[in-house]
């Protein structure tokens, strides 16, 4: 308890520049967002319309998945973390083990919403079918390509802890990348009720 | 100077900025034709005028670039340029085509030019910014290739950072990109696609490339900072910049046919574009505050500091005011175009080419750490006049835009094209007056050149 009182944890947590990187992203999302809410009010009864057409079923079992992978991670980071000298072969390979559940999970998260966007391309929605579809397509299909890159991130960590290049000291690049997962998952979370719940 | 092959930078130096002076003299007619309409005529119509001074831009820009790649590359691979021979040679075959071009634009009607020059076979000629004939698009691509070619080579056998890799992304898009120029599809709409492939992509995206890897390289030579500190910051700036510029080409497709998702992907990504921009002024300050050296040039480094401030100026704020598409239905096409037009290409591309000059251009001369204090005083002069001269110059075309959208597009009560110019005349005399300023900056600044130095004296920082 004495060492943690002295050795102040530093945040944010992680790189300096993704912080940079996530508020730029939670920006433009929010640009977004804030577009679809006023392009809502304009027309409620089109866009509730339109959500019907929607799989709420598909995407609540994606929030699932997502906040399970941020578990996962923020588990990876804690072993790391709380690792003894001693211990460093087993914490590592224990935050590896969390790690690939996080990988599996975006996996998961990618196929779902695959078969979501086949289910609605199969309708013949495009970009240009009405504005609710434009916001739909626009933002999950950004969000999609967050959770791709997020995955690489996610594997690039996955083959560093688990060649146990991470220890309790010097373990920012895993902070980092975990922070940029939390923020694929944070938007998640608002877009799901934004999008395919409030009526 | 550490490799002698970084000697062929200096007659692209030179090229460039003799070139700028013809842009800015070909500028200065122009804002006297717009206050006496008949300047010239019938010798040098406007439309001749402007495309000399555009194509003089994108050519000097070209040169800048291909004079400080060949100026950086050997010192970033620490190893001699592959081909010095290849460099002189398509510097003398470029300058030769350059200078060709514009006489043909300024002494042969451009209908008869694309006749003389086998537009019939292929035909690319007519689209602004693009209007060159096809042996010069030929030319350009053969200029291009080679000098790619010149770095990349240069590069593999030698050292490979963080600067070249950005460098080469850079130089490699402007060479696939230019090559849209090539294909002019029937379809208006479809062709302002392709155009925009060209113009758009070159100035939002790969040449910033460009820009952010000289900027990295000379702040490096100045300040002294560590590269893997500086590395982390060209990172992030250009991966912000390649996504929210390609992105940001969206802004260019309101309002002409295009589907309406354009105007929110246009909005939203164009209302990011700033901000690698005004990161990059950080880098330039932060990398100042931390810098383990004291060198001699000074200058050098007040021009990148200017460069990082006048893009973001330029590019970042003037691009903003006019970016968002319920803004720009009302502002497309006026001089607030012209305006952010002016500011971001001086801002960003003529700054990064000065800084780049006045940091190699002494070092070129044998003199390692910059001019004498007397001829980076003068120097100094330059920049102030030239950046007070294009600030007051965007200022102005602003002020004028504002007064076009005021008398043609907001209300009822709405006036003519001419009736409204005419409105105007005041806000252009004083443009004018800003564009003597800037020329007057230019000459100042070639005079710094020749200020003599004094004996004992070899650098500019004595300390």
């Amino acid at each position: 308890m004495s060492n943690m009182l002295t050795v102040k944890e530093p945040h944010p947590p992680g790189d300096f520049a993704i912080w940079i990187i996530i508020y730029v992203e939670l920006l433009t999302f929010a640009l977004l967002f804030l577009g679809f809410a006023f392009s809502r009010r304009s027309d409620i009864e089109m866009f509730n319309a339109s959500q019907l057409q929607l799989d709420q079923i598909s995407g609540f079992i994606n929030t699932l998945i997502l906040i399970t992978s941020s578990y996962f991670v923020a588990k990876a980071v804690q072993s790391i973390k709380h690792m003894t000298d001693e211990r460093i072969k087993e914490a590592s390979r224990a935050a590896a083990r969390w790690l690939l559940f996080a990988i599996v999970s975006a996996g998961g998260f990618l196929v779902v919403k695959m078969l979501d966007f086949i289910h609605v391309f199969g309708q013949g929605i495009t970009l240009s079918t009405n504005k609710f579809f434009m916001f739909y397509i626009m933002l999950t299909v950004f969000h999609f390509m967050h959770v791709l890159l997020g995955s690489f991130i996610l594997t690039v960590l996955y083959r560093k802890t688990k060649a146990q290049g991470y220890t309790q000291n010097d373990h920012k690049g895993l902070e980092t990348g975990a922070s940029y997962w939390h923020m694929v998952d944070l938007l998640w979370i608002v877009l799901f009720p934004l999008v395919y719940i409030i009526r | 100077m550490k490799y002698s092959s970084q000697m062929v930078a200096k007659p692209y130096f030179i090229f460039a900025l003799i070139l700028l002076a013809g842009e800015i003299l070909f500028g200065l007619l122009m804002a006297i034709q717009y206050l006496y309409g008949d300047f010239l005529f019938p010798l040098i119509p406007f439309n001749v005028l402007r495309m000399v001074h555009t194509n003089l831009l994108i050519v000097l820009l070209l040169f800048g670039f291909m004079g400080a790649t060949y100026y950086l590359i050997p010192e970033e691979t620490e190893t001699e340029l592959w081909s010095p021979k290849l460099a002189i040679i398509t510097f003398w075959v470029f300058a030769a085509a350059g200078v060709a071009t514009i006489l043909g634009y300024l002494f042969v009607p451009y209908a008869q030019l694309t006749e003389l020059t086998f537009n019939n076979l292929l035909p690319t000629m007519g689209r602004e910014f693009l209007e060159q004939p096809l042996p010069t698009k030929l030319g350009i691509v053969l200029v291009v290739v080679s000098y790619i070619l010149n770095v990349i080579m240069t590069v593999i056998k030698g050292r490979k950072t963080v600067i070249t890799t950005v460098l080469i992304t850079g130089l490699v898009g402007l060479a696939v990109f230019f090559l849209f120029a090539f294909y002019v599809p029937h379809n208006l709409i479809m062709d302002k696609f392709f155009w925009w492939f060209t113009v758009h992509l070159w100035v939002e995206a790969t040449w910033e490339l460009i820009l952010g890897a000289i900027l990295a390289f000379v702040l490096i030579k100045v300040t002294g900072v560590d590269r893997e500190h500086i590395d982390k910051w060209l990172y992030l700036i250009i991966a912000m910049t390649m996504l929210s510029g390609i992105l940001g080409t969206g802004h260019h497709f309101f309002y002409m046919g295009a589907p309406e998702y354009w105007l929110w992907i246009g909005s939203i990504a164009s209302a990011v574009e700033p901000l690698p921009f005004f990161l990059m002024i950080l880098f330039a300050y932060t990398m100042t505050r931390e810098r383990k050296i004291q060198h001699g040039n000074k200058i050098a480094l007040t021009w990148a500091k200017g460069t990082a401030v006048m893009a973001f100026l330029g590019a970042g704020v003037w691009g903003f005011i006019h970016t968002l598409a319920p803004v720009n239905m009302f502002t497309h096409g006026t001089q607030l175009t012209a305006a952010h037009g002016h500011l971001s290409f001086f801002g960003a591309y003529v700054m990064i080419i000065f800084t780049m000059v006045s940091y190699a251009m002494p070092i070129l001369r044998g003199r390692p750490q910059g001019n004498s204090q007397k001829a980076q005083n003068l120097e100094l002069a330059s920049f102030w006049m030239m950046n007070i001269g294009m600030m007051g110059l965007t200022l102005a075309l602003s002020a004028a835009g504002i007064v076009q959208i005021l008398d043609q597009r907001v209300g009822t009560e709405l006036i003519g094209f001419m009736e409204s110019q005419e409105s105007i005349a005041g806000i252009y005399m004083i443009r004018a007056g800003f564009g003597l300023l800037v020329f007057a900056g230019l000459f100042t600044y070639f005079a710094s050149f020749f200020v003599k130095e004094e004996a004992g004296q070899t650098a500019g920082y004595n300390a």
